[in-house]
């Protein structure tokens, strides 16, 4: 299983890319780049799935300690996640924590 | 300084101190017993058995057939009975853990040992092998309920209980499948918790403030699944009195059960209701469990600790005050302890609003069976320290004889299903004779059982998911439990229904027409009545169960809600929502004190008083078919309030005479179940002036309310 993740902060937007596939096993990385987003300051946090293959609920666990790590006034905002992704963050209710995005916002 | 501390801690436990079966692993904690994340990593593995001799830790990597490793738990892991061990670097979400649980042979059944069954985890909060509702088992699974490991770090926002005043509730009793199963239901993910969700507007409307929802611990839907021999249909065991494991919630209930999501999904479900002012209560089944009799399954309590866990007689066979083959030694310390851990649990990690206990008067009995007079467990609830806001409601019978209607152990906080007022107010209704003043001990909130707990003790209702709902109520003198399978011996008898002039459907308009009177009258009484009133999900649009008068079994539009029904009787769902906002609008209907004649607030008249064809003279005599009752207090702005409620169950109509306002007040009609709709039932509060105020007249099986205005200017 391959995960990978890149960080990039521009301003107050902090950018993650994740490649790969998000479970147990790798959501220990995720979380590490999450501390390392809340350290400055950040306005927004967006979360780039486009190349995410696979979240597991452990994964999807990662995404509420993204929400709770941030302070409240943090946009995070969900680029392309998949339909199922987008639909199982609906029924347990995370959807109006964050933002769904076609696209990285400019 | 401070991070040197914390690391200090976090060393602590974390480093295991031996390899078992090839997995690190050190001493566990002995508390909290289940599986728990340690700080530091590893999960910690605690179990409790009086008499095994030996456990071991089976894992299974998820939805393998067979074990991927068995870790015998050191003997000098042991502390006392609890065997406990902490395992580090596993694969946390893809794996199902399990025990072996080894002991004595006996020569009698007390001990049922059995190593050769792998048992679930009694406090695991989570299973897998029903993920999904209806999906056939694999009977050859040797461990067909397996216990997970969860994490608790939903977002609650700020979400706590919600505290409502029990005077101001009103119960509904739902199955959280059947709610929205039905394709009418136009839910997207229909007969799961997200799919309840989406009917919470529904609800509000209709201005309920409390689900009752009828079991969600996990269960399995092919417990005694079989096949009617008549119809061909597959019988589930679709209302889940039956608990698999009673920390979990069932994941075939939830739209994310396989992704084992199902605790999240739950979560969310509470914390919508809860933002749109509406309590859930869980109906919980702690009588029994799904282990059976001697021939039933073996999932966890019996291979564990059988004499602990189960009343036994003295040759080491179940009691059956249950009526389903065995019955939890609930007054045990051991079980005790458990089934507060758990209420406690559901409290606080799910923020429940109360629960409904099953069959509850077995909850007193002692080990042997015999009723207690100060049974610990109910004396523990009662004044569990984290179950203080918690409502806690008994059915206050059992299988095995036992009615403790109005005289359950309370301590003064248990309140109990009324099957009393069930019984009585049903037969006003359908005309019997002789029932005239037991009603109006029911109307005030029986004082009779429930005088030193007070009215909202007495849970009032006239239907549940036991018995006729209110449709069949009004349609059938007899149950149809012929779908059932069982040639229609199951379910019960007494039914005190009556189908107003024909068995089940008709075209006849007039019998039409009086079983939507007699459904009205029904709510009428229910929603005027002191106490709590619990409505059955689907009365207020007059869902038929076809006579079904115990349709456990059924996951088909029998117990499914239908929808269409929301447009086809939106007579009836106008008339209960506006008889629901009638009662919110006026405290004196829902006292916690029983009325009995005084003053209290000093308007200058009676806090209930007894009306006939001549006002102040009710006719108390056997044969009396009409009372009427007058209700007095302040309403929310602390004026005078006035409300009157007259029901004729005789088949012809009465003049009433009606009792006399302060100056300056006049009658108003909120409701006449004679007249056609919308001449049915006002809107609370716009109720159009009354005529004459002298006397009124109640159409045959009718009811009228009335309510005390100021003149308009």
């Amino acid at each position: 299983m391959s995960f990978s993740t890149a960080l990039t902060r521009s301003g107050n937007t902090v950018i993650i890319t994740l490649t790969g596939e998000l479970d147990a096993s790798t959501a220990v990385a995720f979380r590490k780049d999450i501390d390392r987003a809340a350290e400055g300051d950040v306005e927004t946090l967006v979360l780039d799935l486009t190349d995410l293959t696979y979240l597991s609920s452990a994964g999807l666990r990662g995404l509420v300690f993204a929400r709770q790590k941030m302070s409240d006034g943090v946009n995070i905002v969900l680029v392309k996640a998949s339909d199922e992704v987008e639909r199982t963050i609906r029924m347990v209710g995370f959807h109006h924590s964050v933002v769904f995005a076609d696209s990285v916002p400019g | 300084m401070t991070d040197v501390i914390r690391a200090d801690l976090d060393w602590v436990d974390s480093f295991p101190t031996q390899q078992v079966a090839g997995y690190d692993v050190r001493p566990g904690r002995t508390m909290p017993f289940g599986a728990t994340m340690v700080t530091g990593g590893g999960i910690n593995f605690s179990i409790y058995s009086s008499a095994a001799s030996a456990v071991t830790l089976v894992l299974f990597k998820a939805g393998e057939p067979e074990p991927v490793a068995e870790l015998p738990i050191p003997d000098e892991f042991r502390i006392g009975s609890v065997w406990s061990m902490t395992v580090f670097n596993l694969d946390y979400e893809n794996i199902e853990y399990g025990y072996r649980v080894f002991g004595p042979a006996t020569e009698d059944f007390r001990d049922r040992f059995d190593h050769t069954q792998i048992l679930a985890d009694p406090y695991a909060r989570a299973f897998s092998g029903r993920n999904e509702w209806g999906q056939e088992p694999d009977r050859s699974n040797i461990y067909p309920y397996r216990s997970r490991l969860t994490f608790e770090d939903f977002d609650w926002e700020g979400d706590q209980p919600l505290r409502i005043p029990s005077v101001d509730l009103v119960i509904y009793e739902l199955h959280v499948r059947g709610f929205t199963k039905d394709p009418s239901s136009q839910v997207a993910q229909p007969g799961t918790y997200a799919g309840l969700i989406e009917k919470i507007p529904y609800l509000k409307e209709l201005g309920v403030n409390c689900v009752e929802l009828m079991p969600v611990f996990e269960f399995d839907e092919f417990e005694n699944s079989r096949i009617n021999d008549e119809t061909g249909e597959r019988l589930y065991n679709f209302w889940g009195y039956s608990t698999v494991g009673f920390f979990a919630p069932k994941a075939g209930f939830a739209a994310t059960g396989k992704f084992g999501m199902q605790r999240d999904e739950f979560k969310n479900l509470v914390k919508e209701f809860h933002k749109a002012g509406i309590e859930v209560v869980l109906d919980v089944v702690f009588n029994h469990t799904a282990e059976g009799n001697e021939f039933g399954p073996t999932i966890h309590f019996r291979g564990l600790d059988n004499r602990t866990y189960y009343m036994l007689t003295p040759e080491g066979f179940y009691y059956n005050f249950s009526g389903t083959g065995n019955t939890l030694n609930c007054n045990s310390p051991i079980v005790r302890e458990y089934v507060l851990s758990c209420l406690r649990f559901w409290a606080s990690e799910y923020h429940v609003d109360g629960f409904r206990f099953d069959l509850a008067a077995i909850l007193g009995r002692g080990p042997d069976g015999a009723p207690l007079e100060n049974p610990p467990l109910l004396e523990s609830m009662a004044f569990d320290p984290v179950l203080t806001d918690c409502l806690l409601i008994a059915e206050a019978w059992d299988a095995g004889g036992l009615y403790q209607v109005g005289s359950f152990p309370n301590y003064r906080r248990w309140s109990e299903w009324n099957g009393k007022y069930r019984d009585t107010v049903r037969r006003w209704i359908k005309g019997d004779e002789g029932v005239v003043g037991d009603l109006a001990t029911r109307l005030v909130g029986s004082p009779d059982l429930y005088w030193a707990r007070g009215a909202c003790s007495s849970i009032n209702f006239i239907t549940c998911h036991d018995g006729f709902n209110l449709a069949d109520m009004v349609s059938y003198n007899d149950k149809h439990n012929e779908a059932n399978g069982e040639h229609n011996n199951d379910g019960a008898n007494d039914n005190n229904s009556w189908n107003c002039g024909a068995e089940g459907p008709t075209d006849d308009p007039e019998i039409q027409r009086t079983r939507i009177r007699q459904m009205k009258n029904a709510m009428v009484l229910l929603l005027t009545s002191q106490g709590v009133p619990m409505i059955l999900a689907g009365d207020e649009v007059a869902r038929t169960q076809q006579g079904n008068n115990n349709a456990y079994c059924h996951d088909s539009e029998l117990t499914w809600f239908d929808w269409n029904l929301v447009e086809e009787n939106r007579e009836m769902l106008r008339f209960v929502s506006n008889m629901i906002g009638f009662r919110h609008a006026h405290p004196s209907l829902r006292e916690g004190h029983h009325p009995h004649g005084g003053d209290p607030v000093g308007c200058g008249y009676p806090d209930v008083s007894w009306h006939g064809s001549r006002a102040w003279q009710p006719d108390w005599s056997e044969q009396s078919r009409v009372i009427a009752m007058m209700r007095n207090g302040h309403n929310i702005t602390g004026d005078d309030n006035h409300v009157y409620v007259a029901s004729n169950t005789h088949w012809e109509e009465h003049r009433l005479e009606l009792p006399g306002l302060p100056d300056g007040m006049r009658w108003h009609l909120f409701a006449d179940t004679a007249a056609a709709a919308p001449a049915d039932v006002a809107v609370p509060g716009q109720e159009p002036l009354l005529d004459d105020q002298h006397g009124i007249t109640v159409g045959a099986r009718s009811s009228v309310v009335l309510v005390g205005r100021p003149m308009a200017a």
